[in-house]
């Protein structure tokens, strides 16, 4: 029993260990996260896949061992004590007892034992009586089932790991051992995967996930195991006719839902139904559960815009959510990983708009990967958002997954497009024209003339400055003034060069005006002013932002995908046969409370001397006053008055 | 410390369990039957086969409580007269929760459930002030104040339920989803458990712990609602959208509330362990008798918890699709099985009693506590439903 409950804790340590450790991870994130060192040590303690590794199997196996030898030992004895009355307890052993009592009847042994026992079977008791030599002896108990309670709750932790070893991966791994089993870590194609990476149609248990884009089928699922895969096949093909998803108004899923068709070899025609959460599709002991959804391969439109470039045509990329696309930028070259679409995303409604939720309409979210292998991953919006009165498209930047999204608002034009921020970014990133301006400004609003000796350098720090602003944004700029000037004067410094560069631009944004054959003698109105200061805002970020391309999203074709489970487990009945013995078995055992009783009787000289004794299985508190109870009420049934 | 007279007298009592009831048993039973027919009726639209099974299973394992524990038939009445006056009140619109007078301010899920966090807290003080004064009217008023508390909760837990369909009949549910409403029912289940006892052994002194930790319980809700307004009624995800829902959490509660009286019976036993012939001493039931109990506890939220943790398993393998899968909550769970395992296994079959079982309780509630709280805070997993 020491071990029982020695075992009982040492898997519960065990079984922490596994859920304050998350396990099976990439394992490249234990390495950043533990170290190279303590990683192998983890890695060679199981720690990653503690629930598979050999010792916690081991362990249980212990549990299982420990247990099965208390049933075996135990259940002879109790069935017996079950059965037997005990007619022929002696009676030094009834004086023995801590609850006895005795006392004397006028009453003949006969009557009393009729009395007495029918009195018991009405308090709940199974009564025997037997004729002695000179006595008798009335045998009672009642709430036997309670010490079966104690074999079926035993029995049922072995039905129930025997139940779970069924759907365990024990051959797999012993297979693994064997080396017949290679796990798959390279990502490559269903049709790639090695024949040892692949497990047959004969593989009794399982549990594994594919995703079905609409229209697809697949004969197979994806095993995870540790931190790679397994190939499982099918015997039949599961195709996704539909799939349809339900969000409530916070755009969070309500219900999602997939017809799918079963196509089996052994069945004439295509198998239909509809799956959802919580309603699986249990065909041939393979269930199929509705576990996730995602995007299936969407097909999007985009249209890009060289930043560096921005009054080239832009280019017309056709993508498909989770493929590459190559772009050739003056920047080099760039892998366009399109990640994801969203058809809306919805968020908190700004406060007083009356609305609870607002629909930002879709999204594309991908990465853009340099030939170095670097990545930022950007998720752009479709249709022009609303702040304070005045449209920007938006488009998110972040460089690792881990970070917020940092946004550059693009302010569009009076006709929803954002050719006009295009055309005011290729003036302001041209060099001549950058030149002239400063020329003139240095003439006019510093005082200096071109035969200043100073003039020249003038001129090349201001068309620098903003240089620097453009190219690298605007915390280049506040870092190059602090790293000019005294840290006191910093705020300062960073102040007049931020206006040195608002006047270059701002007289770059007249040249664009004039351009546009907008009339300014009167000024710049107050439209004209907010758009400045927005273009402004989004050069400002131009730097980080990181991308050679304006990625917009045009147009798009939804397309959705489902993500299945597809489980095997035979022994989830043998397991669930062990849950019921073991909630019988509990309840049995806490509340039948197996009690016995003997009453004996010995006639002397017209009278009946009556000796009680009695004792529950474990006793608790309770039975003292139990037997207090049924000794006053026995006593009163062995008077004649009483009958 | 003796039994309660009425305990005693069903000792002695071989009257068919049936011929003893009295009017009001069947009055009342005719009730709830009507009760349950009347939703069965009303409300099939809601429902599937399952639901309609447990519908029926509520009303006849409520009956049985009740011819049980007879209190629980004024309980129970209690609950539904004032839930059945918010339904009214409400009529079909959720916004008289705000114009109502009787909504607003006394039976509307938010106010019923603030009734019961401040009752459940001057109990607590009644219950402290009856051992300090040794005032038997303090510790009655403790007793009226937990009834009344459980009304209370219990009626906020209804009308949030009818508040949920008025919000929507695609947003309603049974309010057992998330981590406020669960702190209602721990609450409740706790008090209730808790009652019984306190009938039972005739002694209210326990309720100064017992009400201790359902205070804390109520201190939390009271930070969330304020400090994190989660007391707003949320839809479900898909995953909880099933009939497990409606078994599988109040059987935890029922395992959490034990487990959690155990516990405090645990640090009024160690209390006087310290100080035999204290005040404590004198106003408690005996080391024995707090022994038993806390065993009694522990045996009924084990049974309980077990079946809540087989039904989670069978709820897994519907919407996970696997009835095991190491999940942290599930592990969880069953740390807090093996714990409670090991404690009987020493207790019944090592015959340990007294101090090292009852530290043994406390330390289990800790485990209880992050089996329940812990893993949504720290760890990640699938059942991520009730995240802080």
């Amino acid at each position: 029993m020491n071990l029982a409950i020695t075992l009982l804790v040492v898997i519960a340590i065990a079984a922490i260990i596994g859920t304050v450790l998350q396990q099976n991870q990439p394992y490249n994130d234990y390495i950043i996260k533990f170290g190279p060192y303590w990683f192998e040590v983890f890695k060679g303690l199981g720690l990653f896949d503690i629930y598979g590794t050999g010792w916690f199997w081991l362990l249980l196996g212990f549990l299982l061992i420990s247990t099965t030898i208390c049933v075996y030992r135990n259940t002879p004895a109790i069935i017996r004590d079950m059965r037997h009355f005990r007619l022929d307890v002696q009676e030094k052993s009834l004086r023995a007892f801590k609850h006895r009592d005795e006392w004397q009847s006028e009453l003949s042994g006969e009557v009393l034992v009729t009395t007495l026992g029918t009195r018991l079977q009405q308090h709940g008791y199974q009564v025997r009586h037997k004729q002695h030599d000179g006595y008798r002896m009335v045998a009672a108990m009642r709430g036997g089932l309670g010490r079966l309670g104690y074999i079926l709750s035993h029995l049922s932790i072995v039905v129930i790991c025997l139940g779970g070893a069924i759907d365990g991966n024990l051959p797999l791994k012993l297979a693994e051992m064997r080396g017949e089993i290679q796990i798959e870590k390279r990502n490559i194609p269903v049709s790639e995967i090695a024949a040892n990476s692949t497990l047959g149609t004969d593989n009794s248990s399982f549990r594994g996930s594919v995703e079905i884009p609409e229209g697809s089928r697949a004969n197979f699922v994806f095993l995870q195991v540790r931190d790679g895969y397994l190939l499982q096949q099918l015997p039949f093909t599961v195709a996704l006719e539909d799939f349809r998803i339900e969000h409530y108004p916070s755009g969070m899923p309500k219900s999602f839902e997939s017809d799918l068709i079963i196509i089996d070899p052994d069945e004439k025609e295509p198998l239909r139904q509809t799956i959802k959460v919580n309603h699986p599709w249990v065909y041939k002991g393979y269930a199929i559960y509705q576990a996730s959804f995602s995007d299936g391969g969407s097909e999007i439109k985009l249209k890009a815009w060289s930043l560096d470039k921005p009054d080239a045509e832009p280019l017309l990329i056709d993508g498909v959510v989770k493929e590459t696309n190559q772009l050739v930028t003056p920047r080099g070259d760039y892998a366009l990983e399109v990640t994801d679409f969203k058809p809306f995303n919805v968020f908190p409604a700004e406060e007083g708009s009356g609305k609870e939720f607002h629909n930002y309409g879709p999204s594309v979210i991908f990465k853009l990967r340099a030939a170095n292998g670097e990545a930022r991953e950007y998720v752009n919006y479709q249709v022009p958002i609303s702040v304070e009165g005045r449209h920007f498209l938006l488009s998110g930047m972040r460089d690792t997954p881990a970070e917020e999204y940092r946004f550059l608002h693009i302010p569009i034009d009076s006709d929803g497009g954002i050719n006009r921020f295009m055309r005011f970014l290729t003036l302001a990133r041209d060099r001549a024209l950058i030149e002239r301006i400063a020329r003139r400004l240095t003439t006019s609003d510093f005082d200096m003339t071109p035969e200043d000796p100073n003039f020249n350098d003038f001129v090349t720090s201001l068309v620098e400055l903003q240089q620097l602003f453009i190219n690298e944004g605007i915390d280049a700029v506040v870092e190059l003034a602090e790293r000019r000037v005294p840290e006191e004067k910093h705020n300062e410094a960073i102040s007049s060069y931020i206006k040195l560069v608002q006047g270059l631009l701002g007289s770059v944004y007249v040249e664009l005006l004039q351009g546009e054959g907008i009339d300014l003698s009167e000024g710049v109105d107050a439209t004209q002013a907010q758009y400045f200061d927005d273009a402004l805002n989004a050069f400002s970020l131009l730097g980080p932002y990181g991308s050679p391309m304006f990625l917009k999203l045009e147009e798009y074709k939804h397309v959705e995908a489902t993500g299945l489970q597809i489980a095997r487990a035979p022994g989830q009945n043998i397991v669930y046969l062990g849950c019921v013995m073991l909630m019988a078995g509990v309840f049995f055992m806490f509340y039948l409370h197996h009690r016995r009783l003997w009453l004996r009787i010995e006639e002397q000289d017209g009278h009946a001397t009556i000796l009680l004794a009695a004792a529950g299985h474990r006793e608790r508190s309770d039975f003292d006053h139990e037997f207090e109870l049924m000794c006053g009420d026995l006593r009163q049934h062995s008077s004649a008055q009483a009958n | 410390m003796s039994a309660n007279p009425e305990i005693m007298h069903r000792g002695l009592d071989t009257t068919p369990f049936l011929k003893r009831l009295g009017a009001f048993d069947w009055v009342w039973a005719a009730l709830v039957l009507i009760g349950a027919v009347a939703a069965h009726r009303l409300y099939s639209d809601f429902m599937d086969g399952y639901e309609v099974g447990i519908l029926y299973g509520t009303a006849a394992g409520l009956i049985w409580l009740g011819w049980g524990w007879k209190p629980m038939r004024g309980f129970s009445l209690a609950v539904a007269l004032l839930s059945l006056a918010a339904i009214a009140l409400y009529g079909s619109e959720l916004t008289n929760g705000n114009s109502n007078f009787f909504l607003k301010f006394l039976i509307s899920s938010q106010s019923a459930i603030m009734w019961m966090s401040a009752l459940y807290v001057m109990a607590t003080f009644a219950y402290i002030f009856e051992i300090l004064s040794g005032s038997s009217f303090s510790g009655r008023v403790g007793s009226a104040m937990t009834w009344s508390a459980t009304v209370m909760g219990s009626v906020g837990l209804m009308v949030r339920w009818r508040e949920s369909y008025l919000m929507g009949a695609d947003i309603g549910h049974i309010p057992v989803s998330n981590l406020y409403e669960v702190f209602v029912l721990f609450a409740v289940m706790t008090a209730l458990l808790y009652l019984t006892y306190e009938r039972r052994y005739n002694n209210r002194a326990m309720g100064a712990f017992v009400l201790t930790v359902i205070s804390a319980a109520v201190a939390f809700i009271l930070w969330y609602t304020f400090d994190r307004e989660a007391h707003h009624i949320q839809p479900l995800v898909p995953a909880l959208q099933s009939y497990w829902m409606k078994i599988h959490v109040p059987a935890n509660f029922v395992g959490y509330g034990a487990f959690a009286l155990a516990a405090m019976l645990g640090v009024a036993y160690l209390l006087i362990d310290r100080k035999p012939g204290g005040l404590l001493a004198r106003r408690l039931p005996s080391l024995e008798i707090l022994d038993d109990i806390m065993y009694k506890a522990i045996a009924l939220g084990f049974a309980f918890f077990t079946v809540a943790t087989v039904l989670g398993a069978m709820w897994a393998a519907e919407a996970w699709g696997g009835y095991w899968s190491w999940d942290p909550k599930e592990t969880w769970a069953l740390i807090v099985w093996l714990n409670y395992a090991a404690w009987l296994h020493l207790r019944l079959t090592k015959g340990w009693r007294g101090v090292p079982l009852a530290w043994w309780a406390i330390v289990g509630l800790f485990v209880t506590l992050f089996a329940f709280l812990g893993v949504n805070m720290f760890l990640s997993g699938l059942h991520s439903y009730g995240t802080l």
